[in-house]
């Protein structure tokens, strides 16, 4: 099983690097880009077919280590 | 007093902490493997040295804030031992859950790695008991994720329980405007525990502890570790 985690900041969180990105953007001439967040993305492989266990782990994943829940939000996304 | 010095893959600043244990705490430090699960026995302090622990990767102190020697170091805080984390130890700090808060990138998105002052803003710490109440200390800060952030309830109970150690500010002891280097949150450099027996903080005192690198400001840092 495939799964893939976004995680994001939380809103209202101040994002230095996606403010750099975005001035960087629109001096590139890209038309209409308003404001640019960035985040990051994990592929992460499982083993077994249970989508609720699946789920589970990687929210456990989530909470204990790929996303700090203090400026941070996280999506899980679980293919097929 | 006894001391530990965890070290991680990628820790840089170990020896520079240990030196200055021995200069100025008169400590025969141990160094501690990250995959270890256990302090030595009898450990007064635990000591998180700068550096970069597993490249930075994730989020600064992330990886390391879960190293199978942080549920000992959990306990050794719990029973009310000394913890100080400095620098990428302070990152570690609050990724673990001792400390609250997180670092976030510096606001102008620069690393920087010079000499700043700061404000000890309370002696009554284990850590600060040496120097005077205001004294203002010239010590180095080398970080590219300084700036401290926190929600506002943590940072108003932060400043109403006293926990702010260190401030950034300019040479006169001004804190705010420019003297501040990376944005962080009320010009906080370095704050405490409820129980102030865990400090982390973004400078290095441990870099100036003898004249011939430049000064010695970090020295009562170490000096009021001394006897504890």
């Amino acid at each position: 099983m495939k799964a893939r985690v976004t995680v994001t900041l939380k809103n209202g969180v101040l994002d230095p690097q996606g403010k750099a990105i975005e001035g960087a953007l629109k001096s590139l001439g890209i038309d209409g880009v308003g404001s640019v967040r960035q985040g990051k993305v994990f592929d992460i492989e499982l083993a077994g077919s249970d989508k609720a266990a699946a789920e589970s782990a990687l929210k456990t994943a989530c909470e204990k280590l790929l996303a700090n829940t203090v400026i941070e939000n996280y999506r899980i996304d679980i293919a097929g | 007093m006894k001391s530990a010095v965890i070290v991680f893959p990628g820790s840089n600043r170990e020896q520079d902490v240990i030196r200055a244990l021995r200069v100025g705490a008169g400590h025969e430090p141990v160094k501690v493997w990250h995959a270890d699960t256990e302090l030595p026995a009898g450990t007064d302090l635990v000591v998180l040295p700068g550096g970069f622990s597993y490249g930075d990767y994730l989020r600064c102190g992330a990886i390391a804030g879960r190293a199978a020697i942080m549920d000992a170091v959990r306990a050794h805080a719990a029973r009310g031992g000394l913890v100080l984390g400095i620098c990428n130890g302070f990152q570690i700090l609050v990724e673990s859950g001792l400390l609250p808060g997180i670092l976030m990138r510096n606001r102008d998105l620069r690393f920087i790695c010079r000499m700043q002052h700061l404000k000890v803003e309370r002696t009554d710490t284990a850590f600060t008991r040496a120097y005077a109440p205001g004294q203002v200390i010239e010590v180095a800060i080398a970080h590219g994720e300084g700036n401290y952030e926190a929600d506002e309830e943590t940072i108003r109970r932060l400043e109403d329980e006293g926990r702010v150690i260190f401030r950034y500010c300019d040479a006169e002891g001004r804190v705010g405007g420019k003297a501040n280097p990376n944005g962080s949150t009320h010009d906080i450099a370095g704050i405490c525990s409820e129980g102030r027996n865990v400090l982390g903080m973004m400078p290095h005192p441990e870099n100036l502890v003898e004249d011939l690198v430049g000064g010695v400001d970090g020295l009562g840092l170490f000096r009021s570790l001394r006897a504890a």
